[in-house]
């Protein structure tokens, strides 16, 4: 019951197609492989091929080839694997390891370095994936992919690095509190009542002011703004879960109320909280982006997402590129990070529901 | 026996409110106590003199006590005067302020409309036709829209609409008092607000539409259904309405949270609201007007969240009683 509903609710829902049996049919397949190879031609087309076109038929194209590519992917994700395949999830997961592994493996690769200014380059060089500059150069004829894959470490530091800071804190505070009550919360309330009264952006730029921004500066003023949030669910979930039984079950052993917040409600508390945490690396990542888009977060010439596409507004219209290639991958990372919560957040749901 | 507990709840409700305030107002202000080193150095360079430094110290009134700065500080504050701009164009902190917030004000408005505008029939539908093509697909593209940081949005929307196809001006901003009027403001606005807009269609479409679900299963709608009342009449006047509290509720808060959201969108398109103030002013040191536009942004949104709290109870019958 719990999982029909489930399939209702969530787009990326398995649907049966063809035979009712759930098995694959050779439709399916032809379908998926056709769709996938018309998307990749397609963002093929619209990205490098038609270079004299009108722009507005490569927009078309370029939104019609991921339209086609991700309906495509899904098909044959779901006659390969199933019709439960979660083929958006997998995708998720996949480009996330893609942007970890080379952001970690950065400085073992041929690169240029991050500091690096040519003398003399052709700036803007349109992306080509079978050139030295596979997606193009910037104003000062820096690689595109070099720069964006040491951007990527600073998305990934701010992201991960605060997210993992924040947990710490909040978890730990957010447990006290929903578990004490009493006058721990009500202090713990006013204080997350007034961080949360700030907006994050506005937050971002009252620190910024005061702070000189460096990396070690930036780092703390992300990790704060992500604690109250933390507090505010983990301490809703412990509500919830110290009222079980299990925990009643605990207190009746005579356990002692460090043994049940640690041994009983902690491990309940962390499922959810981990997979909201994927929600909040991805709005860092936003919020690290917007930052150094608006000049007072990571400032060049170290590359930073943010500071690419800012460098590039101003040739917006003649090399569009500049910035549509940053703003995809930022989209991208933005967008997997999500999804992955949200796969969690509906496992979750599922999982509630079953157990009534 | 009722009326005594609502008001020890009010009561409390008030004390907690009251500190909250006490707390944002003092953050803000202590936010100069973070700068390293001197702040009038910050603000004149390493090369100013001991005396134009003592002048700044005294005129941020860093050469007293810290309870008495803050005492001073915040009575000027509450008569409205929160000091005067330490960079070039000058003018009173509330004087600046006062000619950036209808700007920011403006959009954030315009913004919500637009996104109810859309998110109305969208979410309605997609409820309606729960897991069909429509509702897959605008689930995806909210899901999308959800993950577009506002800059990137702001930039492909100048790109496509006001660069390739030249329909909305790029930057620049017309006043709605100035003699060319409403339709040339409105003009200049549209970009900038659908920028703020997509998103919060997103999430306004994702409400609605989880709300709607779950009234079109009551028996009500079924009885309306089957005893042949039009679906568009089941729909929108006696699904919609039920369904439709948590929207409101939630786009007061937005209203809100916008008010210091609007600074990307006001970077991008040069517009010369509260947002593009306070990120010059960070750029610039100029610490009373970070001071102000933070407080008068903090304030309102928490003064908004108690409206909408409070108004909450006169949406919905049900939860009048019973609260608490």
């Amino acid at each position: 019951m719990a999982d029909a509903e489930l399939a209702l609710r969530s787009p990326a829902s398995p649907r049966l197609r063809g035979g009712s049996s759930g098995i694959a049919s050779l439709r399916d397949w032809r379908y998926g492989v056709v769709g996938t190879g018309a998307g990749i031609g397609l963002i093929f087309l619209a990205t490098m091929g038609l270079d004299h076109g009108p722009t507005w038929s490569r927009w078309v194209l370029g939104v019609a080839g991921v339209f086609a590519l991700s309906r495509g992917l899904d098909v044959l994700g779901k006659a390969r694997f199933g019709p439960g395949f979660q083929t958006g999830f997998w995708l998720a997961a996949i480009w996330v390891g893609i942007v970890v592994v080379f952001a970690v493996l950065a400085p073992l690769l041929p690169l240029q370095r991050p500091g690096y200014l040519p003398l003399s380059a052709p700036s803007y060089v349109r992306p080509n994936l079978f050139s030295s500059h596979p997606l193009g150069t910037d104003s000062f004829g820096r690689d595109y992919l070099a720069r964006l894959i040491w951007g990527s470490r600073i998305s990934l530091i701010v992201g991960l690095g605060c997210t993992a800071v924040g947990l710490a804190l909040g978890t730990g505070l957010g447990l006290v509190a929903g578990y004490y009550k009493g006058r721990v919360e009500a202090v713990l309330n006013l204080l997350t009542d007034s961080l949360l009264a700030f907006p994050p952006l506005v937050f971002l730029l009252a620190l910024v002011a005061v702070l000189r921004p460096s990396l070690k500066s930036l780092f703390i003023a992300f990790a704060l703004l992500t604690v109250p949030t933390i507090i505010r669910l983990a301490k809703a979930n412990t509500f919830v879960f110290t009222q079980r039984d299990f925990v009643l079950a605990a207190e009746a052993l005579g356990a002692r109320h460090r043994r049940i917040i640690c041994r009983e409600v902690l491990p309940n508390v962390l499922r959810p909280l981990l997979s909201y945490s994927m929600v909040i690396v991805a709005s860092l990542i936003v919020a690290e982006a917007s930052l150094s888009f608006l000049g007072l977060g990571i400032k060049p010439p170290s590359p930073s997402w943010g500071n690419m596409i800012a460098e590039s507004q101003t040739v917006l219209q003649r090399d569009p590129h500049a910035i549509l290639v940053p703003a995809s991958v930022l989209f991208l990372t933005v967008f997997a990070f999500n999804r992955l919560g949200e796969a969690g957040r509906a496992r979750r749901e599922s999982r509630q529901s079953a157990l009534g | 026996m009722r009326s005594a507990s609502w008001l020890q709840t009010a009561g409390r409700r008030a004390i907690h409110l009251a500190l909250v305030l006490f707390l944002v107002s003092a953050g803000t202000f202590s936010l100069l106590q973070f700068t390293p080193g001197d702040p009038a150095l910050a603000i004149l360079g390493n090369s100013a003199t001991p005396q134009a430094v003592k002048e700044i110290d005294h005129q941020l009134g860093l050469d007293k006590p810290l309870l008495t700065q803050y005492g001073h500080w915040i009575s000027h504050a509450l008569t409205g005067n929160l000091g005067s701009s330490l960079v070039p164009p000058g003018g009173t902190v509330v004087s600046r302020i006062a000619q950036t917030l209808p700007v920011s004000l403006e959009l954030t408005v315009l913004a919500v409309f637009m996104a109810l505008l859309l998110a109305i029939p969208i979410g309605v539908w997609s409820a309606y036709r729960e897991g069909g093509p429509f509702d897959r697909f605008f689930s995806g593209t909210s899901f999308g829209l959800l993950s577009t940081p506002g800059f990137v949005t702001g930039l492909v929307l100048a790109l496509l609409f006001s660069l390739e196809v030249r329909a909305f001006p790029r930057s620049q901003w017309v006043r709605i008092t100035s003699s060319q009027g409403v339709p040339s403001n409105l003009k200049h606005a549209f970009l900038p607000a659908l920028t703020l807009a997509l998103p919060l269609m997103a999430i306004y479409t994702r409400l609605l539409r989880a709300d709607m679900v779950q009234t079109l299963r009551e028996d009500y709608i079924t009885f309306a259904r089957s005893k042949g009342m039009p679906v568009r009449k089941v729909l929108l006047r006696y699904a919609l309405r039920p369904s439709s509290i948590s929207l409101i509720t939630l786009s007061g808060v937005t209203l809100g949270a916008l008010l210091g959201g609007t600074v990307i969108v006001e970077t991008i398109y040069a517009l010369p609201g509260m947002g593009q103030l306070l990120v010059t002013a960070v750029g610039d040191n100029d610490y009373p007007i970070v001071q102000g536009v933070v407080l008068i942004v903090a304030v309102s949104y928490v003064l908004l969240n108690l409206i909408v709290d409070v108004s909450y109870g006169f949406l919905d019958p049900r939860t009048r009683r019973g609260r608490r």
